[in-house]
């Protein structure tokens, strides 16, 4: 673009100006992309869910087990492959500030039934013959720096005292979304301390037929419905994001903030386009005499304020994609494989360009329809 | 046919609620290879009559031609892109964009037609070379005298080899020296390359360089001076006078 | 001297349209300050209002949530014994034994994975009397020995089935809502109450997940706290109600506010370049009007405070903006999961005087950092270039 040296140049008149302006633009597609991918990252779970996984929980509420005797009866059921259970645990690590997920399992069916949980071999065989082990995912080796062989001490808070577990695995999630921050350890362990109280908290299964789905979940949830533990049966997929919507409101303040940052960093673009035209009034005089016609002069303007918002939307994106590889941010349980996804980065792209036509389009009508002989007057 | 013709052009302005007539009627011819001078005190239209002929202004009636082409009739975007090929423009000051350099403000114009970057840099050179400030390319405005500037915009007024060169008043801010080396360069520009020139100014001194003086007062020729050097190239043609 | 303030005053209406971008752009800052720290407001506040500091809620020992919680039956005479339960006005200890579990309720829509964890809370008689603050506003309280069950005002227009009247369906049964309570909006609005005896005879067998009751001298905290944990019989611990449930709200509220300051200091941050860049060229459009003032001897100091003023003012105007615009959601209910109780709370957005006041305070601070530079600029100037 032969032009493009003279629309650099003019923003160069006055390099503060034109740096804070890229700042601001810079820091709001930050804060705007951030935000969304807080949202993204809640919704997440649902969209990387396996179509032939099945959830099996209490119908009267999540938190209420179910009994030890229906995996036989589960695993009865036409279309279902594999049956496997798991139990939410909640203890506190350490002053608890740092929360994690902690999961008693079946090992291993659990690992049969996601294989997106990764392990080496050898971990995994130790896993399997230590019933006081436990494998983590990466994120807890960055969080807290265990290794294979520690032991850690976890304070119970649904199953009181003081649980140690040792470590003999470590687990790389095949997507990015399953989140590699999980602590899981024996169910058999939990439940040779207390025999009376534990049993599953929900039931996975695997079917050999994702469209079997809805003539699985009835077959399960008519055989238990009026027992003493009715159940409730889903994909996997509508349970993840039955757990995200929980989240409430979140989505929608989240929306609303970035929306704010966005108009707010556009009242600060326009200010900057507009006072730079005010001071180039003879320039753009001197131009349409040369013989710049309105349309072009009307184009370089616009080139400028693109010029801003796109610098501004390279750096503010770019600064939103590395925070989480760099910081780390997001490990540790509410925020499992925070990163910014390409929806995310192509609405970016799309509000930088929003702002190149909201903050341009009135100094560049200015100038295309600046009268030259009026403002020749005052050139001269 | 001359390279202006202005055909009984009425000309008038609204300045606060008053109508005011700076033409009536006026019919002037200018040759190629003129030179002319338009002097009159302020408010007489000389820089109107430059602002017509350059298509910056259109008259209230009559009709304005330029090497055949009537300037007069066309629409905004003809105009600029006429102005980019024909005419050449010196104001008096603020001529050059502060943000470029010396260089890159010659090149204006030329970022207009079709030449790539290559033939660009060539006749941004010559034009610095023909005012002679071929080691000033890179220097911003700002570390150019006055009458340097000048000098730079009267280059970026033939960068394109335009038909005509208009100036209005180029050597009102500046010192006897340096009128007189842009004044020199205009006279060059006349003899040796033949352009045809209009130039506004109250200087009298700076008017005698010109080979034609037209006197201007309230819209009306007064008076025409002859040229010093004669033959070949002068203004001819019937004088309009005050209807 | 001072320079007169109507000069700056006047000045700014001369740059009408970058003086109304750079105020609406410190308006929106404020706005948003405003608006998520009531949210957090709103959702602490939810919170601390659910416990009084005369009230004990007695918790299994090591549990940090009603939840996790479990007291047996037997130790309801033990604790019933304390010399420290209050007395009411009929004569019984003002003790309250409860169950707590939480409960899938969908939400209107029919989508059956749209739900949410509400608080179900087994209670006696006396717990409309130990708990503060409830009041029934519609109904009658439910019968005992009933399938009838009291709903928190929050829940209505959020779930199905959840008006007086209505039949609602959970743990294998059928309820009917006789009642509906309000509690000064604190988190009990957002639960549904039932008899004790029917709730564990559905969810948990015999025994309770807390024990709640008056304190007869709410100084003697520290004193029921020692003779619980010595208590050799049961293992409770005592919890002054109060705090109990300001800590459950630590969490979130926590990242709520962090949420609230880093968003807002971003922000801020991008409000404040475009302040200065207002500025500078307010500074450079007036040099010539400086260089006079400096001539006739008004002191540079002056002039630094003069522009500060004018940079503050704009920025004043910005956050009276920006707190009209935050005003409108004071009092809006919204809800959310507390994951400190894995239930979910509604409560309404708080915008106090004081919130008003920082956001004000946030703004002028935001001006005065912008127009800093560009009024020290101004102070500097050399006063012979200017007047050139």
């Amino acid at each position: 673009m032969k032009f493009l040296p003279l629309v650099i140049a003019n923003l160069k008149r006055h390099k503060l100006r034109t740096i804070l302006t890229i700042c601001s633009v810079a820091l709001a597609l930050f804060l705007f992309a951030s935000l969304r991918t807080v949202t993204t990252t809640l919704s997440a779970g649902s969209e990387v869910s396996s179509a032939s996984r099945m959830i099996t929980q209490n119908a009267t509420a999540f938190v209420i087990p179910l009994p030890q005797t229906y995996a036989t009866r589960l695993a009865a059921v036409p279309h279902v492959q594999l049956v496997t259970w798991a139990n939410w645990f909640g203890g506190k690590y350490g002053d608890g500030k740092k929360f994690f997920a902690q999961f008693a399992i079946d090992p291993e069916s659990y690992l049969k039934i996601y294989p997106e949980i990764q392990i080496p071999a050898d971990q995994k065989e130790a896993f399997l013959k230590e019933r006081s082990s436990a494998i983590i995912g990466e994120g807890l080796v960055r969080a807290f720096g265990w290794k294979v062989g520690d032991n850690v001490t976890i304070q119970g808070t649904i199953f009181p005292g003081d649980w140690t577990f040792t470590i003999r695995g470590i687990y790389h999630p095949t997507l990015k979304e399953y989140g590699d921050d999980s602590f899981m350890f024996h169910y058999d362990y939990l439940y040779e301390k207390y025999p009376d109280r534990v049993t599953p908290g929900w039931f996975i299964m695997k079917i050999d037929d994702p469209a079997a789905s809805p003539v699985v979940a009835k077959t399960i949830d008519d055989q238990f419905r009026n027992s003493s533990a009715p159940t409730k049966t889903g994909t996997e997929k509508a349970f993840a994001s039955g757990f995200a919507s929980m989240w409430g409101n979140v989505k929608l303040l989240m929306s609303t903030i970035g929306m704010a940052v966005v108009f707010a960093i556009l009242l600060v673009t326009a200010n900057a386009m507009m006072m730079n035209q005010r001071e180039r009034t003879s320039e753009v005089a001197v131009m349409k005499t040369v013989g710049f016609s309105d349309r072009r002069v009307f184009g370089l303007v616009i080139i400028e304020a693109a010029v801003i918002s796109l610098t501004g939307a390279v750096l503010g994106l770019g600064a939103a994609i590395l925070l989480p590889i760099v910081t780390g941010f997001g490990q540790g349980g509410f925020l499992p494989g925070f990163h910014v996804t390409g929806g995310t980065l192509f609405i970016g792209a799309s509000v930088a360009l929003l702002l190149t036509v909201a903050s341009g389009i009135f100094p560049a009508w200015q100038a295309a329809r600046l009268p030259v002989v009026q403002a020749l007057r005052r050139v001269e | 046919m001359a390279l202006v013709e202005i055909r009984n052009v009425d000309k008038s302005f609204k300045r606060e609620a008053q109508t005011v007539d700076v033409y009536n009627g006026l019919t002037i011819d200018f040759d190629e290879g003129s030179y002319t001078a338009l002097m009159g005190p302020s408010g007489s239209g000389k820089s109107t009559l430059l602002n017509l002929v350059a298509g910056l202004d259109k008259p209230t009636s009559g009709t304005v031609r330029v090497a055949g082409a009537e300037v007069s009739a066309m629409t905004a975007s003809q105009l600029a892109d006429w102005r980019a090929r024909t005419i050449g423009f010196v104001f008096q000051s603020y001529n050059l964009l502060p943000v470029l350099t010396a260089h890159q403000n010659v090149e204006l114009p030329l970022l207009l037609t079709n030449l790539n970057k290559k033939e660009r840099a060539e006749r941004t050179a010559i034009a610095l070379g023909v005012v002679g400030l071929s080691d000033r390319m890179d220097h911003f405005p700002r570390q150019l005298s006055g009458g340097q500037e000048q000098r730079v915009a009267i280059a970026r007024a033939i960068v394109a080899d335009p038909t005509l060169i208009l100036l209005d008043e180029p050597t009102g801010q500046l010192d006897a020296k340096s009128s007189e080396e842009v004044l020199e360069l205009l006279r060059r520009l006349n003899e040796e390359f033949h352009k045809t020139i209009m130039i506004v100014t109250h200087d009298a001194k700076a008017a005698e360089h010109a080979k034609t003086i037209l006197h201007l007062e309230k819209g009306v020729l007064l008076e025409r001076e002859g040229v010093k050097m004669g033959g070949g190239i002068g203004t001819s043609g019937a004088v309009g006078v005050a209807g | 001297m001072k320079i007169p303030f109507v000069y700056n005053l006047r000045s700014v209406t001369q740059r009408p349209v970058s003086t109304a971008l750079t105020a609406l752009g410190i308006g929106l800052v404020v706005a948003v300050f405003v608006a998520m720290l009531a949210l957090a407001n709103g959702f602490v506040t939810a919170l601390v209002t659910t416990g009084s500091a005369d009230n004990v809620l007695l918790l299994r020992r090591g549990a940090d949530t009603e939840m996790s919680s479990g007291i047996p039956r037997e130790a309801i005479s033990i604790i019933s014994a304390s010399p420290h339960i209050a007395t009411g006005a009929d004569g019984r200890p003002m003790i309250s034994p409860e169950t707590y579990i939480v409960i899938n309720l969908q939400r209107p829509g029919g989508d059956a994975y749209a739900v949410a964890n509400v608080v179900a809370r087994g209670v006696s008689d006396k717990a409309f009397d130990v708990r503060r603050n409830i009041k029934i506003i519609e109904g009658r309280r439910f019968a005992s020995g009933q399938s009838e069950i009291c709903v928190g005002s929050k829940l209505k227009g959020r779930f199905m089935n959840v008006n007086v009247g209505d039949v609602l369906r959970f743990g294998n049964r059928n309820w009917n809502i006789v009642c509906r309570f309000t509690a000064d909006g604190s988190s009990f609005e957002s639960e549904l109450w039932g008899e004790n005896e029917q709730f564990q005879s559905v969810f948990r067998g015999t025994g309770f997940q807390d024990v709640a009751f008056r304190l007869k001298d709410p100084a003697a905290f520290e004193e029921v706290k020692r003779s619980f944990l010595a208590e050799q019989r049961i293992q409770i611990d005592a919890h002054r109600e109060s705090e109990f449930y300001a800590s459950q709200s630590e969490l979130l509220g926590n990242i709520l506010r962090f949420l609230a300051i880093m968003i807002t200091a971003i922000m801020a941050v991008g409000a404040v370049f475009g302040a200065v860049n207002t500025m500078y060229a307010a500074v450079s459009s007036r040099t010539s009007e400086i260089a006079v003032l400096l001539t006739l001897g008004f002191h540079p100091r002056s002039v630094l405070a003069s522009f500060l003023a004018e940079s503050a003012v704009i920025a004043f105007i910005g956050g009276v903006i920006g707190c009209l615009l935050a005003l409108p959601i004071n009092g809006v209910v919204t809800s959310t999961t507390n994951w400190a109780s894995f239930s979910e709370i509604a409560f309404a957005f708080r915008v106090t005087p004081q919130l008003l006041l920082a956001g004000l305070i946030f703004a002028v601070v935001m001006g005065v950092v912008g127009g800093f530079f560009p009024a020290r600029r101004a102070s500097k100037l050399p006063v012979v270039q200017a007047l050139r």
